[in-house]
């Protein structure tokens, strides 16, 4: 079972600057959805809301619903550890315990929740590494550190330990700009394989990834710095790059973007 | 330099047609150049501490090394340019001032050890004072170290929790006002006279409290000193943890307690270590609110929180006081063996953290 995303009315706030305006979406259960746009269109605000990491940062504050399967993320009594717990996330840069072995890594989320057992630990450590088709690379050195891993298999390890969680989201935050040609397909690939079981929610500077990985895509952008980013499309992946609806998009996705 | 006798050069760009070659040679001098100078130089300084009416053989070595300076600062100009003798100059600077701070270093640990090491033999660890005089050549340094010992562990075991707990406060919670005045006193009272920290125990815990001279009274005083330096040094480790690896721990549904405890403070481990030694090295070597506060004895007294124990620091001090050699000499031993045991603690302590750490 995954989960249902909608996005109404959200207004993200940094202190008294407004990052985003008003976003209105509907993520699929087991797609993928790409928010694409320039940089400082909010997207990646919008993405940190969708599990609560937005207000993270000292002054950040959301206004507005996110529905998970009809239960609003920011309603009365609702913990956002819990939330986070439901909805996982994979950062821009791979971001492995440094203190952590690539076992312990895996098992972080699980074992600093209080979960001690040693055969559901193991059998899950292979289960997640092999869903994030890394276990093969390092079944043999699960207790070597996890910052010794190259960088590809570094974000694959930041993906085995956000989906060991078992999370029904995954929200994904340009998972690939650090990585080259060769480890960014890898991580599509598992993204593709992924999407069986998660509902995932990917941003990226890279138009050709989100073409090649999502269901859906977003474009955010902003008419001049300083103003709020908006939602400015959001429809099939296949319509967006083809045949969007605005010229915004249009100018965006063909490179013509001024 | 070359490029000078280039006709007007408009942009600076690749050589012009009629210059083939390019320019990437540059003259260096050769390896021996320096040691011969600088053997030059002491030669030239000794001349003229030899023909000249000074008295102090450290102006032979001082004069050499502002010849050695001058020389090799003036050879490389003339030979390598202008910026390779800047180079030099600046690494024989750093060199220098590297010796020079060494100096002090090894003049105090060879003196301790050259004074020290003759008096120092198992009777002189394993026996007090109880019953020797100044005159009389025994006694040994057994009372001072337990006293040291547990006043100092006492102290960490108070000070290190509570310096950690602040410092994760003002970095992971503190903000605004709160945090800004915890951060100024904390500032203020690393600045503390130690003296003060013992003044002030012994007017409100010995006078006002009426609690008397005891190990413990010594341990509150060195309480007060160790806090600001436990804060200072963990809240600048915590603040080197990338943010990223909070956020790694908030994303997997950790709650902020846990990621704080579990990978914040792992993280920063190391380091904090070394804060935490740098403080009760610190505080091991304080004589003065140890005076004031645990009083000293010449007897054992292992409980530190009843009755005057001695310390290694009051030991040191009222030995060195006093005009016979025997009593120098046990002061000099006890020194030695003050700082054998930091260097102890502070291996200890580096072999525990870096059992935390993977290999």
């Amino acid at each position: 079972m995954a989960t249902r995303i909608e996005v109404t009315g959200l207004t993200a706030y940094y202190g008294k600057f407004k990052a985003v305006s008003d976003v209105n979406l509907t993520i699929e259960p087991k797609h993928v959805t790409a928010f694409i746009g320039p940089s400082g269109c909010g997207k990646s605000t919008v993405l940190r809301t969708l599990n609560r990491m937005h207000e993270v940062l000292p002054g950040a504050r959301v206004e507005g619903s996110v529905l998970l399967d009809g239960e609003d993320l920011y309603g009365a009594g609702m913990d956002p550890v819990n939330v986070r717990r439901t909805v996982g996330m994979v950062f821009q840069r791979p971001n492995p315990f440094p203190t952590m072995s690539i076992y312990e890594n895996v098992i972080a989320g699980l074992k600093l929740n209080g979960i001690r057992k040693k055969a559901l630990l193991d059998e899950r450590v292979e289960e997640s590494l092999r869903g994030a088709n890394l276990w093969d690379e390092v079944k043999d050195r699960l207790n070597r550190p996890g910052a010794g891993l190259s960088g590809g298999q570094q974000q694959r390890l930041c993906i085995a330990r956000a989906i060991a969680v078992e999370p029904q989201v995954l929200l994904m935050d340009e998972p690939c700009s650090a990585l080259d040609p060769i480890s960014t397909l890898a991580i599509e690939d598992l993204i593709n394989k992924l999407k069986s079981s998660f509902t995932i929610v990917i941003v990226t500077h890279n138009m050709q990834q989100a073409s090649r990985v999502s269901d859906s895509t977003a474009f955010f952008s902003l008419e001049k710095t300083g103003d709020p980013g908006r939602l400015v499309e959001f429809d099939k992946t296949s319509k967006i790059f083809t045949n969007p609806t605005e010229k915004r998009t249009e100018d965006y996705v063909s490179g013509r973007f001024g | 330099m070359s490029t000078a006798t280039v006709p007007e050069p408009t942009v600076p760009g690749p050589a012009t047609p009629g210059e083939d070659r390019l320019n990437l040679r540059g003259e260096i001098l050769p390896r021996f150049v320096p040691p011969v100078v600088a053997a030059g130089s002491l030669v030239v300084a000794l001349l003229i501490y030899l023909l000249t009416p000074m008295d102090s053989e450290i102006q032979i070595v001082l004069m050499a090394a502002l010849i050695f300076v001058v020389a090799m600062t003036a050879i490389s100009t003339r030979v390598e340019g202008r910026r390779r003798a800047r180079d030099r100059f600046a690494t024989t600077l750093v060199y220098g001032t590297f010796l020079l701070a060494l100096i002090p270093l090894i003049a105090v640990l060879a003196s301790v050890i050259s004074k020290g090491a003759g008096r120092l033999d198992i009777s002189f660890l394993t026996h007090s004072m109880n019953g020797i005089g100044a005159r009389d050549s025994g006694g040994g340094i057994y009372h001072a170290i337990i006293g040291t010992v547990e006043q100092v562990l006492i102290a960490s075991a108070i000070a290190v929790p509570f310096g950690l707990l602040v410092a994760i406060y003002l970095v992971e919670y503190g903000r605004g006002r709160i945090s800004r005045t915890i951060s100024f006193f904390v500032d203020v009272l690393t600045g503390l006279p130690s003296i003060i920290a013992g003044l002030f125990v012994l007017a409100f815990w010995i006078l006002a409290l009426g609690q008397g001279f005891s190990g413990f009274a010594g341990s509150l005083a060195l309480v007060v000193l160790m806090i600001p330096t436990v804060v200072r040094s963990a809240e600048e480790m915590l603040k080197l943890v990338p943010n990223e690896l909070r956020e790694a721990g908030y994303a997997l549904g950790v709650p902020k307690w846990r990621t704080i405890l579990r990978v914040v403070v792992p993280t920063a481990l190391p380091g904090i270590v070394t804060g935490v030694m740098l403080a009760v090295a610190r505080v091991s070597g304080e004589t003065a609110p140890v005076l004031l506060t645990v009083f000293g004895t010449n007897l054992i007294n292992a409980n530190p929180f009843s009755g005057e124990q001695s310390s290694l620091p009051l030991y040191i001090y009222s030995q060195a006081g006093q005009p016979q050699q025997f009593a120098i000499d046990r002061a000099w031993a006890a020194a030695l063996v003050l700082i054998i045991i930091i260097m102890v603690l502070n291996l200890i302590a580096r072999l525990f953290a870096g059992r935390n750490r993977l290999k």
